[in-house]
């Protein structure tokens, strides 16, 4: 059992210099959850610590995801390999600004939810376990945006979507069942597409680190497999990210959870699946990428048009979302389409945009929901009377989720249409543009029917209906309601005013995924 | 299954089995066996004891909550992987300590204590959901 008794000598396969400190922000984010997790299941009876345990954890998380962005901003890609194993026999955890970037928006969209819940999950939910399955959530989701090794991210995947079932059914509504199965059947057919496409990819190159098999295939004789394998990530990821026409399961299971849970899982599960295709299809695949480009392009078209027109359609606030969330997945596709450094940029750019801003819509159902006491568009209204704070913060949202200047959305889809008329796909650039006034359209109609409107779809113009029963005062909203609002929306509106230090880490991090170069040497250039 | 043979050997099978769970976790690094594999066996051990003699019963042999014990083997798990933080070496980087005992060294490392972890988030786990199921049979 000794290691004395080793005959063979490992010193070649291990890491033997020291390990900066500052690396260990690599795993820290994924280590702290998991802590808290453990600690707030212990403590699960106890409903009235849960959110302070949670809150601590992801502050922690949070100042860890600062510290490693800002880590990676100044000394490049880096990397840590587990139980000093050398890659690729070592699980390499690798951060680029992609990865690096993303993590800390997660975090920071966790944090406003755990607050936010601290009001709106009851005291027997939590203790069904809503704060460990959220920690859980952040672990499996910083997890896949940090690893570098492709099972790796498979098994930070079922981390997450095991957290997320457990969300999902929280309240025990025939509905939630009913919405559960969908997602999950889906879900996990996407997950089998994706394991099944990573055997074979295991068996094509004969490893599973990232970079070595970036490195592996581009040397590789025949496209065909390779082809084939990009065919099968892309169609497993685009499923977990919804995309058209395999994105039914999003409209169809979102409105049933409590809304602080779909409000996460709007901002972060589909912005995995869109990490996953970015890093897969640029860093892994560029071959396939380029390949496929006109497919993607036509699947991101088609996915921001149904989403804006679906947003467009429907009556329910909680749909509606749901509709959006797709029709910025579209956006994020099509600056895959088009791949230059540009539209990737602006892809990255649009998932940071992505996860505060529909974290921060769902937030806003929830409020909306609590100030009329319904989720339809008939009924509501009469809110900009009884709260104009909200409709402040409602129309700065709506509007930015349309991409409309000043705010953060309109940043990531001018690069997009950049990128897309620098490479010629002038189709794609025209898609996100009707896309986005389709968008316009339907907050528009959101926030006039919501806010401005005195009452239900009856009242007549000029005149302020009485409240609807069930629904609560301005002054009784609290705290923990107001305080998530307004800081997903002055990060919206400052992102939105000052966008050249973001715009720079995305350009770094389009650039680290188009040109593999610091990737590849961060891993195997030793420890750096 | 409420026969007499069955729950008078029921109680000796169980313990014997818990003594071979932790028998295959303990040999499991440099051999088959593991954290795993011993808590698939340790909750075997409570299955049978939980259909010959009750859950109830069950819940009381455990002294904790299954739920609580699969968070703390979490919890063992995460700390286990710390120790390399101290001697700049990257996380889960294994740390051997032999301890002389009655004449004899035990070679107490990291992994040993993750595979701790691994045993008990398996057993809370897993016999979570079996009582649940069994006490639904009731």
């Amino acid at each position: 059992m000794a290691a004395t008794k080793t005959t063979v000598d490992i010193t070649a396969a291990m890491v033997t210099e020291a390990v900066p400190l500052a690396d260990w922000l690599l795993v820290a984010p994924v280590l702290l959850t998991m802590a808290g997790g453990a600690i707030s299941i212990i403590f699960r009876k106890k409903s009235a610590t849960q959110p302070w345990i949670a809150i601590t954890t992801i502050a922690l998380v949070i100042l860890s995801n600062i510290g490693l962005l800002n880590h990676v901003l100044t000394n490049g890609v880096v990397t840590m390999v587990m139980g000093s194993w050398l890659p690729p026999f070592g699980i390499a955890f690798t951060a680029d600004p992609l990865g690096a970037l993303l993590a800390l928006t997660a975090s920071v969209a966790t944090m406003c939810v755990a607050v936010f819940a601290m009001n709106s999950i009851a005291e027997n939910e939590r203790r069904y376990g809503f704060y460990p399955f959220l920690l859980m959530l952040l672990c499996g989701v910083t997890g896949s945006f940090l690893t570098g090794d492709i099972f790796n991210l498979y098994v930070w995947f079922e981390v997450l979507l095991i957290s997320s079932f457990g969300m999902q059914i929280l309240g025990n509504e025939k509905v939630q069942i009913d919405g559960a199965v969908k997602y999950a059947v889906l879900n996990l057919i996407a997950t089998t597409l994706f394991l099944a496409a990573t055997g074979l990819l295991y068996g094509l190159v004969g490893t599973l680190n990232m970079a070595d098999i970036a490195g592996k295939l581009k040397a590789f004789d025949s496209s065909g497999p390779m082809l084939g394998l990009a065919t099968l990530y892309f169609l497993a990821f685009a499923m977990k990210a919804a995309a058209f026409p395999v994105n039914f399961w999003l409209p169809a299971s979102y409105h049933t959870p409590r809304l602080v849970v779909a409000a996460i899982f709007a901002g972060l599960l589909t912005k995995v699946g869109v990490y996953a295709l970015l890093r897969v299809m640029l860093l892994l695949m560029p071959e396939g990428r380029d390949w496929l480009a006109s497919l993607i392009g036509i699947v991101a078209i088609a996915t921001m048009l149904t989403g804006s027109l679906g947003a467009l359609a429907q009556t329910d606030i909680r749909r509606l979302m749901a509709y959006l969330v797709i029709a910025g997945i579209g956006a994020m596709m099509a600056g895959i389409a088009v791949g230059n450094e540009v539209a990737v940029s602006g892809a990255i750019f649009y998932s940071m945009h992505s996860v505060l801003i529909m974290t921060a819509l769902y937030l806003l159902v929830a409020f909306m929901f609590q100030m009329s006491g319904t989720f339809s568009l008939r009924e509501i209204g009469g809110l900009y009377i009884r709260t104009p704070l909200g409709a402040g913060i409602g129309l700065i949202l709506l509007l930015a989720v349309a991409g409309l200047p000043p705010f953060s959305g309109f940043w990531a889809k001018l690069l997009l249409v950049a990128g897309a008329l620098e490479a010629g796909r002038g189709w794609v650039a025209a898609g996100i543009l009707v896309s986005g006034l389709f968008t316009t359209i339907a907050v528009g109609r959101l926030w006039i029917f919501a806010f401005w409107r005195g009452g239900n779809e009856h009242t007549v113009d000029g005149i302020q209906a009485l409240p609807i029963a069930g629904s609560s005062d301005a002054s009784e909203i609290s705290w923990s309601i107001w305080l998530p609002l307004v800081v997903l929306t002055a990060l919206i509106f400052i992102i939105g005013i000052l966008p050249e230090t973001m715009m720079s880490i995305t350009e770094n991090g389009a650039k680290t995924l188009i040109d593999p170069t610091a990737y590849i040497g961060s891993v195997f250039g030793g420890i750096r | 299954m409420n026969t007499l043979i069955f729950r008078t050997v029921a109680p000796y099978l169980s313990a014997l089995m818990m003594l071979f769970s932790v028998f295959v976790l303990l040999r499991g690094h440099n051999e088959p066996g593991g954290g795993f594999i011993g808590g698939l066996i340790a909750v075997s051990a409570f299955a049978i004891y939980g259909i010959a003699c009750g859950v109830s019963a069950v819940r009381r042999a455990m002294k904790f909550h299954p739920m609580s014990i699969a968070a703390s083997g979490l919890l063992l798990a995460v700390v286990s992987v710390l120790p390399s933080l101290f001697f700049s070496q990257p996380a889960m980087t294994s740390q051997w300590l032999a301890l002389p005992f009655l004449g004899t060294v035990i070679d107490l490392s990291t992994p040993l204590f993750f595979d701790i972890g691994v045993y008990l988030v398996v057993v809370g786990a897993i016999s979570s959901i079996a009582l649940s199921l069994e006490e639904r049979a009731d």
